[in-house]
C-alpha cells in the first residue's frame, strides 16, 4: 500500500492506495504521526483509492486519531468505499467515525 | 458407537440424578436438624448440576479429522510472553519456536523488560517485544493480556501462535493446526497443554487429561472450545475486531457517562465559592450549553468523534472569548492606572500583558474552569482517545485474570468459530511444588469467577444455549468448595453427634442413591475412556480452601474494586522444606474426620447410635480421608526426577528440565 501526504491550507491529506491490512497498518500510523510532528494536527485519511481495509486497518485509524487529539487537532476519513462501509459498520465503527464524501468537506464545517 | 453409550449414560444418569435429588426435597429431609439436612441438599444439588452440565458436555464430543492444508502464504507471528522466568527456559523455548517448520516470525514479549534477554533474543535472531512509550506508569498494564495487545501493535503476521515461556513446540505445530483457519470464521485453534516434568502418579495433579480431553473435544461439539492462553493459534482479525467493537462500546459508554457527570458537576459547581467570580458563571453557563448540544446529537446517532470533537471546541473557544474579554478589561484598567500616574511600574517598564497570556490563561489547566477541578475532569472524559488505557484498541479481553476465557467468549459472541485440536504439539512444565501449583489453581479459579460477575455467560448477547452452557459449566465446577465443605461435615456430625440429615436411611435412600453414584461413575469412565480421571477429582473436592478463597476474592474485587492478591505463578520450584501449613485447613478437617470415626464407632459400641447409619458415614468419612490423602503426598513431593538416569527425555533439547529448574533457583 502507497501512502502520500499534502499538507493544504486549513488541514492535512494523507492519501492511500490499495489494500489498508494489517500489514500496511504500521505504515499509515507513521505516515500520520510525521504529519502531526510536522504541524498539521488536521488530518483528512483520503480514503477513495482504499479498495480493502481490515480490523487492523481500523485499529491504526483509531490510532491516529488519538495522535492527532493529543495534538490539539482531529482526524477525519472521507471517500469511503463500499467494502471499507461494511467493516465500519461490522465493527460499529461507524458510531465513531463519520465517512465524509470527500476530503474538501471533512473539515468543510470549521 | 461410543457416542451412544456416552449419550444413554448421559440420560441414565440425569433420570437417576433427578429421581435421587428430588426425593430428597420432597420426601427426605430431617427438619428438624435442617441446619445440616439443607445445606447437604443443596450441596447434592449442586453436584446434581455439576455431572448434568459434564453431561452436557460430552453430549455433543467431537472427534475432529486432521484438517486440510493451509495456504503456503499466510503469515505467522510466535509470541513467546515472559515475566520473571529465568532467561535459559525463555531461550529453549524461542529457540524451539524458531525452528517451527511454517515461515513465521517469533517474538519475545518480555513483560519484565530484562536488558540480557533482548541480547540473547537479538543474538539468536529473534524478535524481542517490550511495552511501547504509551504505557506509561499511570496506565493499567493487565498483566498478560496488556503485554499480548501491546505486541499486537506491533506485528503484523495474519495468524498469532501464543507460548507460556515453559512451552516448548513441536516443528510441526503449525503444519497442523493452521489448515482450520481455511474456515474464514475460524478465529482460535486450542491445542492440549501437556507437561514433561511430571511423575507418572502426577501427585500435583498437574496432568488435566479430562479437560484436554473429553471436556475441550465436548465444548468443541457445541462450538465453545476454550482459549488456554499458551499453546494456541489465532487470527488477528478476530482478535482486532474483538479490540474495535470493544473500543466502540467503552468509548460510547464513557461518553454518555461523561456527559450525564457534566451536568451534575455544573451543577454543584454553581454553588461553590468560585462561581460567584461572573467569568466562571458564564462558562458554566457555556459548558452547560456544549454538553447539552452534545447529549442531542448522541440520542440523535451524530459520530461520537464529531460530538466530542465539537464539545471540545466549542468549551475551548467560549474559554478563549471570555478569558480575552476579562483580559482586555484588565489592560484598560492597567491604562488607566498608568495615565493616572498611579502605578509603580517595575523593571519590564510597561504594564501590558503578555501576547501569550491568553492563550495561556486558555488552556484547561490554566483557565479559571481549571479551578472548577470537577467540571474540568468531566470535560476531559468526554473523548474519543480511551485516555483511560494505554493504547485505544486492546483486543484481548482485561477484565479478568485469566484473559483467555474472557477473550475467547468475546470472540463466540462475536459469532466467531473455535476449534480443539487433540494432539500435543508442545511440552510444558507443571509447577513442581505445592505452594506454586495452589497459586496456580488459585489465579485460575479467581479468573474463571472475575468473568462469572463481570460478564455472565447465561446473559451475554451472541452466545448460543449450548455456548453459554459450557462457560457456564466451567465456572460452576469452581463453586465446588462450597459443597465439599458440607459433604466433609456431615458424616462428622453424624458420628459425633449422632444427628442425620437425612430422615431416615431408609431402603428407599439406597435404591435412589446407589445407582445414580454408579451411573455417575460410568459417566467418567466412558465419555473418559478410561483416562485417569481420580487424581482431578481427589483435587477438586481437596483443593475447597483454594475454591472458596477464589470465589470471595473475586466477588470482593468486582463489587468492591479491592485487588485479588493476584501473584505470577513461578515457574521455578520454591525452596524449603515441606509447607504444612499451606494445607492448615485439610489438616484440621482431616483431624476431625478421624476424631468422628473414632466417636461414631464408640457411640456404636455403647448402644447410642445404629449399625447402618455408622456404616454408611464410616464408609463416606473414609473416602473422605482418602480424598485428602493426595495432600500429602503433594507436601512432600520433591519435584520431578526424570526416570532411569536422568538423562534428558528430550534428546533434541540440551537440558532436561530437572537441570533448568535447579539453575532457576
Amino acid at each position: 500500500m502507497q501512502f502520500s501526504y499534502e499538507v493544504k491550507d486549513s488541514y492535512a491529506e494523507v492519501k492511500g492506495v490499495g489494500r489498508l491490512n494489517m500489514v500496511a497498518a504500521p505504515k499509515l500510523r507513521e505516515v500520520v504521526a510525521e504529519v502531526v510532528a510536522g504541524g498539521s494536527s488536521r488530518v483528512v485519511v483520503n480514503l477513495a483509492e482504499t479498495d480493502f481495509m481490515d480490523s487492523s486497518g481500523l485499529g491504526a485509524l483509531i490510532g491516529c486519531l488519538k495522535a492527532a487529539r493529543q495534538a490539539g487537532g482531529d482526524l477525519r476519513i472521507a471517500g469511503v468505499q463500499p467494502q471499507v462501509k461494511m467493516v465500519l459498520e461490522l465493527t460499529n465503527m461507524d458510531r465513531v467515525l463519520t465517512a465524509y464524501p470527500s476530503a474538501e468537506e471533512a473539515f468543510g464545517n470549521d | 458407537m461410543t457416542r451412544f453409550w456416552t449419550r444413554l449414560i448421559v440420560v441414565l444418569t440425569v433420570i437417576l440424578g433427578v429421581n435421587y435429588v428430588a426425593w430428597r426435597w420432597l420426601a427426605s429431609l430431617n427438619w428438624e436438624a435442617w441446619w445440616i439436612a439443607v445445606p447437604l441438599v443443596i450441596a447434592e444439588t449442586y453436584s446434581l448440576i455439576d455431572v448434568m452440565l459434564f453431561g452436557l458436555t460430552v453430549w455433543n464430543l467431537k472427534i475432529r479429522k486432521p484438517p486440510p492444508a493451509a495456504p503456503a502464504d499466510a503469515t505467522v507471528d510466535v509470541f513467546i510472553t515472559t515475566y520473571n522466568e529465568p532467561l535459559d527456559l525463555v531461550l529453549t523455548t524461542a529457540l524451539a519456536a524458531k525452528d517451527i517448520r511454517w515461515p513465521h516470525s517469533t517474538w519475545i514479549l518480555d513483560d519484565g523488560n530484562r536488558p540480557e534477554l533482548r541480547e540473547l533474543a537479538e543474538a539468536h535472531g529473534i524478535g524481542y517485544v517490550t511495552r511501547s512509550s504509551d504505557w506509561t506508569p499511570d496506565m493499567p498494564r493487565h498483566a498478560k493480556a496488556g503485554n499480548l495487545n501491546n505486541a499486537l501493535m506491533l506485528t503484523f503476521g495474519e495468524y498469532l501462535l501464543i507460548l507460556d515461556a515453559d512451552q516448548i513446540p513441536e516443528p510441526d505445530i503449525l503444519d497442523k493446526t493452521l489448515g482450520y483457519f481455511n474456515d474464514d470464521k475460524v478465529a482460535l485453534v486450542q491445542t492440549p497443554q501437556y507437561f514433561i516434568n511430571v511423575p507418572a502418579d502426577d501427585p500435583l495433579g498437574s496432568q488435566a487429561p479430562l479437560f484436554y480431553g473429553p471436556i475441550q473435544q465436548g465444548k468443541d461439539g457445541w462450538n465453545a472450545a476454550f482459549f488456554c492462553g499458551s499453546n494456541a493459534i489465532l487470527r488477528r482479525e478476530a482478535l482486532m475486531q474483538l479490540g474495535l467493537v470493544g473500543y466502540v462500546k467503552a468509548t460510547e459508554q464513557s461518553v454518555r457517562r461523561a456527559l450525564a457527570a457534566s451536568r451534575s458537576a455544573i451543577k454543584k459547581a454553581r454553588h461553590s465559592a468560585e462561581a460567584e467570580n461572573p467569568l466562571v458563571g458564564q462558562m458554566l453557563d457555556e459548558v452547560e450549553a456544549a454538553t447539552n448540544t452534545a447529549q442531542q446529537e448522541l440520542d440523535s446517532g451524530a459520530s461520537l468523534s464529531e460530538i466530542t470533537y465539537r464539545v471540545r471546541r466549542k468549551v475551548d473557544d467560549a474559554v478563549r472569548t471570555l478569558v480575552a474579554a476579562d483580559f482586555s478589561a484588565l489592560q484598560a484598567d492597567l491604562e488607566e492606572i498608568a495615565a493616572m500616574e498611579l502605578a509603580h511600574v517595575g523593571e519590564s517598564g510597561i504594564t501590558t500583558v503578555a501576547g501569550d497570556a491568553v492563550d495561556r490563561m486558555s488552556g484547561r489547566e490554566w483557565s479559571p474552569l481549571g479551578a472548577l477541578e470537577s467540571v474540568h475532569a468531566v470535560l476531559e472524559a468526554i473523548s474519543v482517545e480511551r485516555t483511560g488505557e494505554a493504547q485505544p484498541i486492546m483486543p484481548l479481553a482485561t477484565i479478568s485474570v485469566t484473559e483467555d476465557m474472557a477473550t475467547a467468549m468475546r470472540l463466540h459472541a462475536l459469532g466467531w468459530k473455535s476449534v480443539y485440536h487433540h494432539e500435543i504439539l508442545a511440552n510444558g512444565l507443571a509447577p513442581e511444588d505445592l505452594k506454586t501449583m495452589l497459586t496456580q489453581r488459585l489465579r485460575w479459579a479467581q479468573g474463571t469467577m472475575q468473568v462469572l460477575l463481570r460478564e455472565n455467560p447465561l446473559v451475554q448477547r451472541g452466545l448460543s444455549w449450548g455456548q453459554r452452557l459450557m462457560y457456564f459449566s466451567t465456572m460452576w465446577s469452581y463453586l465446588g468448595g462450597f459443597a465439599a465443605v458440607v459433604y466433609f461435615a456431615a458424616p462428622i456430625i453424624y458420628l459425633t453427634l449422632g444427628i442425620l440429615p437425612v430422615s431416615s436411611l431408609s431402603f428407599e435412600f439406597f435404591v435412589r442413591f446407589i445407582p445414580f453414584m454408579v451411573v455417575n461413575q460410568a459417566l467418567f469412565l466412558v465419555a473418559g475412556h478410561g483416562i485417569p480421571t481420580w487424581r482431578g477429582q481427589q483435587y477438586s473436592l481437596a483443593l475447597f480452601p483454594t475454591w472458596i478463597k477464589s470465589c470471595t476474592t473475586a466477588a470482593r474485587n468486582v463489587w468492591f474494586g479491592r485487588p485479588l492478591g493476584f501473584a505470577v505463578t513461578p515457574k521455578a520450584r520454591q525452596s524449603g522444606g515441606p509447607s504444612w501449613s499451606l494445607i492448615r485447613p485439610q489438616i484440621i478437617v482431616a483431624v476431625l474426620l478421624a476424631v468422628a470415626l473414632v466417636a461414631g464407632i464408640t457411640r456404636l459400641l455403647v448402644g447410642l447410635s445404629e449399625p447402618l447409619g455408622t456404616l454408611v458415614n464410616v464408609a463416606w468419612v473414609a473416602f473422605d480421608l482418602v480424598v485428602l490423602s493426595v495432600l500429602v503426598k503433594a507436601v512432600l513431593y520433591k519435584g520431578f526426577v526424570p526416570e532411569g538416569s536422568g538423562a534428558p527425555e528430550n534428546p533434541e533439547s540440551p537440558e532436561g528440565p530437572q537441570e533448568r529448574n535447579a539453575d532457576a533457583v
